[in-house]
């Protein structure tokens, strides 16, 4: 059963590694969209401070949605995602490996490069750390059910902006309680309770948000 | 009780239901405007006045039926939808499209009536309190439905997508609700408890009910008269439709 989510996420990392371009660009456009907010609201520490884990949550959120159109559109214009849906295991599993290879070449670059950014908005060390686990435990949830709005929006007119319409709003909670566990630490409240919460809903998106999925790419291969 | 399955699925064809919701919408609108009439004078005439709010609270006669419509609209829709996915029957997506655009009314309604009241009462339009985001966030669920179904051409493969979405969704009605209890903010308490008895006087409770009521109504009556549009528009091409079009009264045709 996990062979085959094994396989999707080893032939979609070889297939994104082949195109670095594609990978390079979504996290230029991560580091572009933070590095824009101290230019718009001025360079004052202490505001950027405050603004930096909404900032840099935002612009996460909107990165991950500028890679989903690519979850399954090429697969669909080769046919390789009408061979997947016909393989005996279930859909929901192929999906699953598609989601965490995703998170492994969208997401995971995010966390990494956050500290980074963080550290141009004068953020402290506790808070940085903060901020990065935030990130590591939500990004896996924004893959998910990003999946979802993936496949309901596959071959429709127009479905990059459909696609934002979908999954902004499912993503607000997610937004919440990740920037809301950095600012629980910034201050002083802790930021135990905002992780538990981002960590079941990663928990519930990354397993039961393919299933979704996999039912819109039934039915949009219909 | 085989019999009485067959009773239920006959109106589950556009054919034998769009004579039997036309027959019904006047009555839902009579009820409506005698529901609304009745509701409004005792909350505008009756109802003592709130001894904290003045007489800025009787917003309150249309904006908890308003809000309550729009959580309890995605509701249906979802229903239907789950139903429309399980037994596979074409009224069911009619029907979730046909209520969405009147859950995105009542759901701006909502904000719209929670604005003119939070700015007297709080002394603002809008905090960011949880349950003000969350029905903002419904209202973009609504929207992203109806975007959704209007993207794609092929009314069943529309159905099924929607369908998706709104299930999808519906995860957030339940967090709208508690979200009073889980953050305490600036929004008050819900004011009508079922386990304890209600915090507002009998007669405001009275004409909030039967507003609530009069939104019912209103939605079931215009939510019918949507389906009945769309389903005119999707079996065009059957000879129901053609006869019905043909026959000139629409309502005569098949009642």
């Amino acid at each position: 059963m996990l062979g085959v989510v094994q396989a999707i996420i080893g032939r979609d990392l070889r297939l994104a590694m082949r195109r670095q371009t594609d990978l390079a660009a979504m996290l230029f456009f991560f580091i572009i969209v933070v590095s824009l907010f101290p230019l718009g609201v001025g360079p004052e520490p202490e505001q950027l401070r405050r603004l930096a884990p909404g900032v840099l949550w935002v612009a996460a959120l909107l990165a991950t949605m500028l890679s989903l159109p690519r979850l399954f559109a090429d697969d669909h214009r080769d046919g390789t995602l009408e061979q997947l849906t016909l393989a005996p295991e279930p859909l929901g599993l192929i999906v699953l490996g598609k989601v965490i290879a995703h998170w492994l070449v969208a997401g995971l670059p995010l966390v990494v490069l956050s500290p980074v950014l963080g550290v141009q908005f004068d953020l402290e060390v506790d808070a940085l750390s903060i901020l990065t686990l935030s990130l590591l435990v939500g990004t896996p949830a924004l893959s998910g059910i990003g999946a979802i709005g993936a496949a309901l929006t596959l071959g429709v007119r127009g479905g990059g902006v459909l696609l934002s319409l979908l999954v902004l709003p499912l993503y607000i909670p997610i937004l919440i309680f990740g920037a809301g566990a950095v600012d629980a630490t910034l201050t002083g409240l802790g930021p135990e309770a905002h992780l538990s919460l981002l960590g079941a809903i990663a928990l519930g998106g990354v397993f039961f948000a393919p299933w979704a999925a996999a039912a819109a790419l039934r039915i949009a291969l219909e | 009780m085989s019999n009485r399955l067959i009773n239920w699925f006959r109106f589950s064809s556009p054919q034998t239901f769009y004579p039997l919701a036309g027959r019904m919408i006047p009555w839902f609108w009579t009820l409506a405007a005698v529901f609304g009439i009745a509701g409004l004078s005792i909350g505008f005439l009756v109802a003592p006045t709130d001894a904290q709010q003045g007489e800025g609270y009787r917003i309150i006669f249309l904006h908890v039926p308003a809000s309550w419509m729009s959580m309890f609209i995605y509701l249906v829709m979802a229903f239907w939808s789950a139903v429309g996915l399980g037994f596979n029957t074409r009224l069911s997506g009619m029907m979730a499209s046909a209520l969405a655009p009147t859950g995105a009314l009542f759901t701006f309604l909502s904000l719209w009536t929670g604005a003119l009241w939070g700015k007297p009462m709080w002394g603002t339009w809008w905090v960011w309190d949880a349950r003000l985001t969350s029905e903002l966030i419904l209202l973009f669920l609504y929207v992203g439905f109806i975007a959704l179904k209007a993207a794609i051409d092929d009314p069943r493969r529309a159905d099924k997508a929607g369908a998706i979405l709104a299930l999808v969704g519906v995860v957030n009605i339940p967090i709208i609700y508690f979200s009073v209890k889980w953050w305490n903010t600036l929004h008050q308490g819900a004011s009508v408890n079922l386990t304890r008895a209600p915090s507002m006087a009998a007669l405001m409770l009275w004409g909030m009910l039967l507003c609530a009521l009069a939104c019912w109504m209103y939605s079931i009556a215009v939510a019918l008269m949507r389906v009945r549009t769309i389903m005119l528009e999707r079996e065009r091409h059957t000879d129901w439709v053609r006869q019905l079009v043909e026959g000139g009264e629409a309502d005569d045709a098949l009642a």
